[in-house]
């Protein structure tokens, strides 16, 4: 207590739980406004209400569905392991809020600030993994342990592309610091025209390659054959019931919140406003509107896409978004050398069109319509 | 402060790695020891090497640990059944043990004041595999692809 003033290490502890509580107050927040909106989206893209009973055009439903989760009976089989049961959803939940804390939500707003941030993100999302075979294994359910297989199989071939396509903009930028890639795309051409990476060939192309891959991380329609109802219950979540329950269903939402917001760090400029005047608007005001547009685009896909087969998004992760995601670092390069002018525009868009049409003229098998031929289920 | 913080993250560390090793179920030993890759990774947070502690979660947690869990699922049809103690593992541990002390103690310390040791910045790594490691990462890059390669055509499907 000296001069009147707080210890260091007591402002430290307190500055880090004002975050935390922030975060979490934040992004719960938005998770009870989604899960309602998300609803009503989707009655509205199939011709129906949505939930419409609690509250003002039904915006109350996520206090509704919370207290039913809350008071709901937690069922843990008999059979089931019950530590790692237990831990599962815990730890999932928990490492999807711990990869919200690297990302600049505003000037001077990032919550975590380290020098490898992408890498901070990424190295939490992969222990999901991990996690997911938890619950898969210690619900001790043959539906379970397939689920998880599935979900583990999927995560890891669209990791690949996922990080691959993260790597042109650390390349360019030369730093791994969410910060300062923001800041490198803060300038403006003729005063209109923002220096975002998803105006260059390059990065629009790892922009997409990168949505999709998000889709899969966090098992979103057209991707979300882990818990593909009609073939195997809920997947690794079939054992469980209320409030565990809940839990995965907000580690998942929240992990789509985180990368979505980390999309729009590296390629749509983070917090900065679209064209110079307009930066008057507070940053964190930028980063919500372009996080809302991204979440809208993740539900009106899933309002209009069919799942997909567990084999077809295997075989187009490992043939078509790999490849594409190693021309986009190529791509980049190219840009850089070529003086990151239109010159550079014009030569990385002539390496990304070459291998786009190669790849699709190769994996392109014209295969004749005829009855299905089944393998296994003779 | 770091002295404590280093205390417990050591007592975690080696209470997973003994929990690992005498654990019942397989499948538990397996978990714990991923637990102990975590208390690794916090010790290189520790001591300001951030990009490794970092890269410690992502190899071994994201990876290995998959690996390993998915190895024993896939090999074993009794992964629930409880294990019994065995002698070869007792020597195989012992020599392991004896060898890491042995070329610990004809290793010659070196002391170094903290201040003269640079942050281990991602920037400083990058520098060095691009300059003096440039041969050995582009030697590691050749074994990687070899490997996914081979691991291609172990799964290829047979066409008759």
């Amino acid at each position: 207590m000296l001069n009147g003033r707080a210890p260091d290490w007591l402002i430290q502890i307190a500055s880090s739980l004002i975050n935390i509580a922030a975060l979490l107050g934040v992004f719960l927040t938005l998770f009870a406004l989604i899960s309602v909106l998300e609803r009503k989206i989707l009655g509205r893209m199939q011709n129906r209400y949505g939930p419409n009973r609690v509250g003002p055009f039904g915006l109350f439903q996520p206090v509704a569905d919370g207290i039913k989760m809350l008071i709901k009976e937690d069922i843990v089989p008999a059979r089931a392991d019950k530590i790692v049961h237990f831990l599962a959803p815990v730890l999932i939940a928990a490492a999807a809020i711990l990869t919200l804390g690297v990302i600049p939500y505003g000037r001077n707003m990032t919550p975590f600030t380290i020098d490898g941030g992408i890498l901070f993100f990424f190295a939490v999302g992969s222990a999901t993994e991990l996690m997911v075979f938890m619950a898969g294994w210690g619900s001790n359910n043959k539906y379970s342990m397939l689920g998880a297989m599935r979900a583990i199989a999927q995560m890891i071939s669209y990791e690949l592309p996922l990080i691959i396509t993260v790597l042109p903009v650390v390349m360019i930028v030369g730093s791994l610091n969410p910060d300062k890639i923001v800041d490198v795309q803060g300038n403006y051409s003729l005063g209109f025209v923002p220096h975002w990476f998803v105006f260059t060939p390059w990065g629009a192309t790892a922009f997409i390659l990168f949505f999709v891959s998000g889709l899969v991380e966090s098992n979103r329609t057209p991707f979300d054959v882990p818990e593909g109802e009609s073939e195997i219950v809920a997947g690794h979540m079939t054992e469980y019931s209320g409030f565990k329950y809940a839990t995965f269903f907000m580690a998942e939402y929240i992990g789509m919140f985180a990368i979505s917001g980390l999309g729009l760090t590296l390629f749509l400029g983070g917090w900065h406003a679209p064209v110079h005047f307009l930066e008057f608007i507070p940053s964190y005001v930028w980063f919500f509107v372009k996080l809302s547009i991204l979440l809208f685009v993740y539900i009106w896909l899933r309002g209009t896409l069919p799942r997909t087969r567990i084999d077809q998004i295997l075989n187009f992760a490992w043939k078509f978004m790999l490849p594409m995601a190693f021309t986009c670092v190529i791509a980049a390069a190219v840009w850089h050398y070529t003086g990151r002018g239109l010159r550079g525009w014009l030569w990385s868009l002539a390496v990304i069109a070459i291998v786009y049409v190669t790849l699709s003229t190769l994996l392109d098998t014209r295969r004749k319509f005829a009855p299905r031929t089944y393998r296994f289920a003779e | 402060m770091s002295s404590v913080a280093f205390v417990i993250i050591a007592v975690l560390t080696l209470s997973a790695a003994l929990a690992a090793a005498t654990l019942q179920k397989l499948m538990h030993a397996a978990l714990s020891f991923a637990v102990m890759f975590v208390g690794i990774s916090a010790f290189f947070f520790l001591f300001g090497a951030e990009f490794v502690g970092l890269v410690q979660i992502f190899v071994y947690i994201g990876a290995v640990a998959v690996l390993i869990v998915f190895t024993i699922l896939l090999t074993r049809y009794d992964v629930g059944k409880v294990r019994g103690f065995s002698w070869g593992g007792v020597v195989v541990a012992i020599a392991v043990f004896g060898g890491l002390v042995w070329a610990i103690s004809k290793t010659k310390l070196v002391s170094v004041a903290p201040s003269q040791v640079e942050p281990l910045t991602v920037q400083r790594i990058g520098e060095l595999l691009m300059t003096n490691y440039v041969w050995p990462l582009q030697c590691v890059g050749v074994l990687l692809t070899a490997a996914l390669i081979g691991a291609l055509i172990l799964v290829m499907e047979e066409k008759s």
